[in-house]
């Protein structure tokens, strides 16, 4: 024993290890193996693979899992669905009581799971403890709150049916809690796969969910590696698929599940900015340094690793940081005076080793404190770059490490430039004790979570996912519910729109069919920009109407033509930040011209399309009835303040996506045209549309009324042409940030595969037609949540 | 070392806790800490996870509440303080802990002692007499303690009564009203002035954070004070509605890490009031070796006040050395 005397001496913290014989136990009862978790009980794979998991910080096999195969996979989603129907079809109050009691139990084994967790993934206790299994709990505790006020709060909406969820190893208890959560609370059934390397809580969780008794096969557990998550997301029984991992995975589910009618959420990587500003309080921003890269050995999507600091302060503040750097301890994960623990396998280590050398060859400098790394074990000393170029490897790619690359910035222009010079976009910390600048700055940043003056923080309550390539959809909250939810009217049977062959559109003359007088020719060239513009390739083609007669000519537009009109829509920012107030004016500015001309429509209608003038006539008000509606919702669609922790003020916004994309279908030609294009701009997007190729003009026809609306230039661009040929450029375009297609099932298929690229969010119709005439199907709130993404801004206060 | 000023006492050898560099001070620097910010969210946000992120057990908890019980000024400041009460607490300061525990802890070569006695003026004389040849030594509170609402020729008069009386060191309390309205200069002059007449004994320059409020003048009061040759700067009387809390600890610390990085000067600091259980006297010590780092885990630097603290840190101490609970009438009260 340590003399008391020299203990007096040294000051040490000595070794404060947390118990584990209680999980060792638990191991040791599981030595022959885990099974799958199905129907309600433990089974063995069906063909007998099996994989090892390991202990990060010993470097020993602590437990083997199953490895699922596409047999597991389909008896836990046969299960899966089984269970929905009597699950879905609870009382909200019953499957609330079922997801109160997963919390309580969860609180009840919070030791047990907390020392687990840290065996299995290599983080240290403290965070398990403090942060995973408590925040695990509460998730649970909230969404029983909403399985009990589902039904009166989202109603016209059930539940998806069977979700397939894939979690990654960096917070195993956390995000499985995040995606089983709401998905039971919604009335809908799981199954999920945990990370290769940490399933062991989550079988941890399939024995909490026997011992509170829910209902066999709502929840499925298959553990595996990639093959087995690549066999659920193509399970073709799989309602919806919610994966938090990777952008790269991320993308390949995007591409596989295109067309398939499944429903995604996607929480992927990022590289967030970490910006302190000159009048920040720079002792906090150390600890918030700490907090944003050094927590979970940075083994974090959002965590903050981009450190981009003010000039003035940059010397101050790092002196500051690495002076901090020393007092960090990297070590055993159970012991309670570890900061970092392990990380959470070779493999990792070797990628961020690789990386912090490829930074150094770059020319970035290197600060790595003097402190002791334990002998064996996957441990990696926290690291700090300074000196960093925007353009270095280090500085763009997600290194999932406890490695921060420093940056000088000199004006908050500046600092907002590079923070949003990233294909990412999850989240973003701002050190600033001006209230002016850094709500300025959480406006202009694109991500999906800001913290002002503190860094990593999260709650049930909250909203959390990314911007951009980080992904689309949120997890907590009211937001991430409707990721497990559906408008009622798309589960009940619908009327599949025709894919009636339609001849290629061609640039050559038609037969000559004018007789008599001669009008005065009106060509319907592009809209551009506020201009008309002349297609790129100079061609225009016929339009005809149901007779085969030629109605006119529109413009034949390509890709080029697509280019410019993003182009046009990127310059027009201004229309995102006018106010509200002021867009609703321009749209009831555009409902009046229309009505002006609503004679002029109605006769535009009936020619193109055949219908008759009752019908026409019924188009044109309801074109003009949507966009008062709209007009009418521009300053409504109010954000939210969540209630997450004391003191502080969580602002959920609705931020419109910039640009995006808009094709339409051939039905209601111009009423589907003013359905989906009036929430858009309502909501501050600029928009590329195309619209009908068989009925254009209805389009083409608007020029004149947003010309006399005052719609800005770039706001509203409308390209006529192929719509499945244009819908792939806009899906490929990195600019769009954002693509409703209304279609064929295939032009479907294809938008959704092309929009991986950038990781668009896209909403197609798979096909089916909607009423455009009914405003269940055609307006309303869910056009608007579609129009927009949530920013979730995290202002503490106090003085 | 220090004049002799004695009011009938001996010139006696100062404690060893006095024998390092003193702060002598610098001129008024507004720039160290005009533009301050501090962060309440976020300095709560650091003070409430650290007591979780270090944890001492066993014999190494055992030695850290032996070191806490070296730092504490054993203090009773009260209307009812008697020669005697005086007396009794300065036994209790003598030997803080019962002799078969300090056997137990293998430190009867060495027993622990407190860090000091504080009391009001008018006992330090007793408390000299009572720790004669104890090499503790006796702090006085002076000043106007608490509220220092009386005319600085009489503040000044009490610190040399006091001093000469033999007080070792000084408990000062700043004028809460020139840091609430921004007089710096007043401040510091005040301060400096009080600083003066301590002479050799050490100064102690009380913030009343309570009373400040906002940790952006808890800095800055505390800064002027260092500035102005403050020993040591302490948190509170123990009369303010809210005493010595981590967040405002967490900032005067961090002020006297600036302050040490301007001039090279270490200053002490004492939390005072509120620190009642071995638990607070832990999360304090953790937090003086994560932000300023081991030097400051000496009675030096590093202070408690207290008065009931000592007994808790005795009962837990007697529980590592039996593992039974421990019954406070098996302790010697102070």
């Amino acid at each position: 024993m340590v003399l008391v005397k020299d203990i007096l001496d040294s000051m040490d913290y000595g070794p404060s290890p947390e118990a584990n014989d209680h999980a060792s136990a638990w191991l040791e009862q599981h030595a022959g193996g885990f099974g799958h978790f199905i129907d309600g009980a433990f089974v063995a794979p069906a063909d007998g693979a099996m994989i090892d998991v390991f202990d990060p910080a010993r470097e020993t096999q602590i437990a083997r899992v199953a490895q699922g195969s596409v047999a597991d996979i389909d008896r836990a989603v046969v299960a899966a669905r089984r269970a929905f129907k009597p699950w879905s079809a609870l009382p909200g109050h019953v499957r609330a009581r079922h997801l109160y009691a997963l919390a309580r139990h969860i609180q009840k084994r919070e030791r047990f799971l907390s020392v687990l967790e840290s065996m299995d993934n290599g983080k240290p206790i403290r965070e398990t403890r403090d942060i995973d299994v408590p925040l695990a709990a509460r998730h649970f505790y909230h969404h029983a709150g909403w399985a009990e006020l589902c039904a009166g709060e989202f109603p016209d909406h059930v539940p998806v049916g069977v979700c397939g969820q894939i979690i990654p190893w960096n917070f195993p208890l956390l995000m499985l809690a995040w995606k089983i959560a709401p998905a039971l609370a919604a009335g809908n059934t799981v199954v999920l796969k945990p990370a290769e390397f940490t399933p062991l809580t989550a079988l941890a969780f399939a024995e909490i969910c026997l011992e509170v008794g829910l209902p066999r096969g709502v929840v499925n557990i298959v553990t595996g590696d990639g093959s087995t998550g690549a066999a659920l997301v193509d399970h073709a029984g799989v309602d919806k698929i919610a994966f938090t991992g990777s952008t790269e995975i991320g993308r390949l589910i995007r591409r596989v599940t295109a067309g398939t009618g499944k429903k995604l959420s996607l929480e992927l990587g990022g590289k967030s900015p970490f910006i302190v500003f000159e009048d920040a309080d720079l002792d906090a921003a150390v600890e918030g340094v700490v907090d944003a890269i050094w927590f979970n050995q940075g083994e974090v999507c959002c965590a903050g690793s981009r450190l981009l600091v003010q000039e003035g302060i940059a010397d101050r503040l790092y002196r500051k940081l690495r002076a901090r750097m020393e007092t960090l301890r990297v070590g055993d994960p159970l012991d309670k005076s570890t900061d970092i623990g392990a990380v959470v396998a070779p493999v990792q280590l070797d990628r961020i080793r690789a990386l912090v050398d490829k930074g150094t060859q770059e020319g970035a400098q290197l600060f790595q404190p003097s402190i002791a790394l334990p002998a064996r074990g996957c441990f990696y000393p926290p690291t700090l770059f300074t000196g960093v170029e925007p353009a270095s490897t280090i500085a763009e790619v997600e290194i999932f490490g406890p490695v921060i690359a420093g940056m000088t910035f000199r004006t908050p222009d500046e600092a907002v430039a590079l923070a949003n010079n990233t294909r990412y976009g999850l989240a973003g910390s701002i050190w600033s004790e001006n209230i002016d600048r850094a709500l300025d700055v959480a406006a202009r940043l694109k991500a999906g979570v800001i913290w002002i003056n503190a860094t990593n923080l999260f709650d049930a309550a909250s909203g959390f996912g990314g911007y951009r390539e980080s992904g689309f959809g949120r997890e907590g909250g009211r937001e991430g519910l409707y990721e497990y939810l559906v408008p009622v009217w798309e589960k009940k049977p619908g009327k599949a729109r025709k894919d009636a062959a339609r001849p290629a559109l061609s640039p050559l003359p038609a037969a000559g069919t004018v007789a008599g007088l001669p009008s005065i020719d009106r060509t319907a060239k592009l809209y551009v920009g506020g201009q008309q513009a002349r297609p790129d390739g100079g061609h225009s083609y016929s339009v005809v109407d149901r007779a085969g007669r030629s109605l006119g000519q529109a413009g034949l537009g390509n890709r080029k033509d697509i280019r410019n009109a993003v182009e046009a829509a990127a310059k027009a920012t201004g229309w995102s930040t006018v106010t509200a107030h002021n867009r609703a004016q321009v749209l009831y500015y555009v409902a009046e011209n229309l009505a002006a001309r609503g004679g002029e429509f109605e006769a535009r209608l009936m020619s193109m399309t055949g219908i008759t003038a009752k019908a026409a006539a019924a188009e044109v008000a309801a074109a003009i009835r949507r966009t008062f509606h709209y007009a009418a919702w521009a300053d409504k669609f109010d954000g939210a303040v969540h209630a997450t922790r004391a003191r502080h003020v969580t602002l959920a916004m609705n931020e419109p996506w910039g640009v995006m994309g808009i094709v339409c279908p051939d039905e209601a030609p111009l009423l589907a045209v003013m359905s989906l294009v009036m929430p858009a701009i309502a909501m501050g997007n600029r928009v590329i549309v195309v619209p009908s190729a068989r009925h254009p003009l209805a389009a083409t026809d608007l020029y004149q009324v947003l010309d006399t609306s005052d719609v800005p230039a770039g706001v509203v661009n409308i390209i006529t042409g192929e719509p499945d040929a244009l819908a792939k450029v806009l899906a490929e375009h990195d600019e769009v940030s954002a693509l409703w297609y209304a279609g064929s099932k295939s032009g479907s298929a294809a938008v959704e595969a092309a929009a991986a690229g950038n990781l668009k969010a896209t909403w197609v119709d798979h096909g089916r037609a909607r009423d455009w005439l009914d405003d269940i199907q055609a307006q309303g709130r869910d056009f608007l949540r579609r129009a927009t993404q949530v920013k979730n801004i995290w202002v503490p206060y106090g003085e | 070392m220090r004049s002799d000023v004695g009011l009938g006492h001996a010139p006696r050898k100062l404690a060893l806790a006095n024998h390092r560099q003193r702060n002598e001070g610098t001129a008024l620097q507004m720039a160290w800490f005009d533009a301050m910010q501090v962060n309440l969210s976020a300095a709560e946000r650091r003070t409430a996870t650290l007591p979780a992120r270090r944890s001492v057990k066993k014999e190494y908890q055992a030695a850290w509440l032996v070191k806490a019980v070296t730092c504490i000024d054993l203090t009773t400041l009260a209307g009812d303080d008697t020669p005697g009460r005086v007396r009794r607490l300065c036994a209790k300061g003598r030997r803080p802990l019962r002799d078969d525990l300090v056997a137990a802890l293998g430190l009867a070569d060495d027993p622990p002692r407190v860090g000091a006695i504080c009391v009001y003026p008018a006992m330090v004389g007793p408390a000299v007499k009572a720790l004669d040849g104890s090499g503790i030594p006796v702090a006085s509170v002076a000043t106007g303690f608490p509220a220092g609402q009386t005319p600085l020729a009489q503040r000044l008069g009490e610190i040399r009564y006091a001093v000469g009386e033999g007080a070792a060191e000084i408990d000062i309390v700043i004028s809460r009203a020139q840091a609430l309205t921004g007089d710096w200069q007043g401040l510091y002059d005040e301060v400096k002035a009080m600083r003066e007449a301590c002479g050799a004994a050490h100064l102690k320059a009380i913030l009343a954070t309570g009373d400040l409020k906002t940790l952006r003048n808890v800095y800055k009061a505390g800064m002027v004070a260092m500035m102005a040759g403050a020993d040591f700067i302490k948190t509170s009387t123990g009369k303010e509605d809210v005493n010595a809390t981590l967040p405002v600890s967490l900032v005067m610390l961090r002020a006297i890490r600036d302050y040490q990085h301007q001039t090279g000067v270490r200053v002490g600091f004492k939390p005072a009031g509120g620190l009642r259980t071995a638990k607070d006297a832990l999360n304090w010590l953790i937090l003086m070796k994560e932000e300023l780092g081991r030097p400051w885990l000496e009675p030096d630097l590093f202070r408690i006040g207290a008065s009931s603290l000592l007994a808790d840190i005795e009962r837990q101490i007697e529980h590592f050395v039996t593992g039974r609970y421990a019954a406070g009438h098996h302790h010697a009260v102070g």
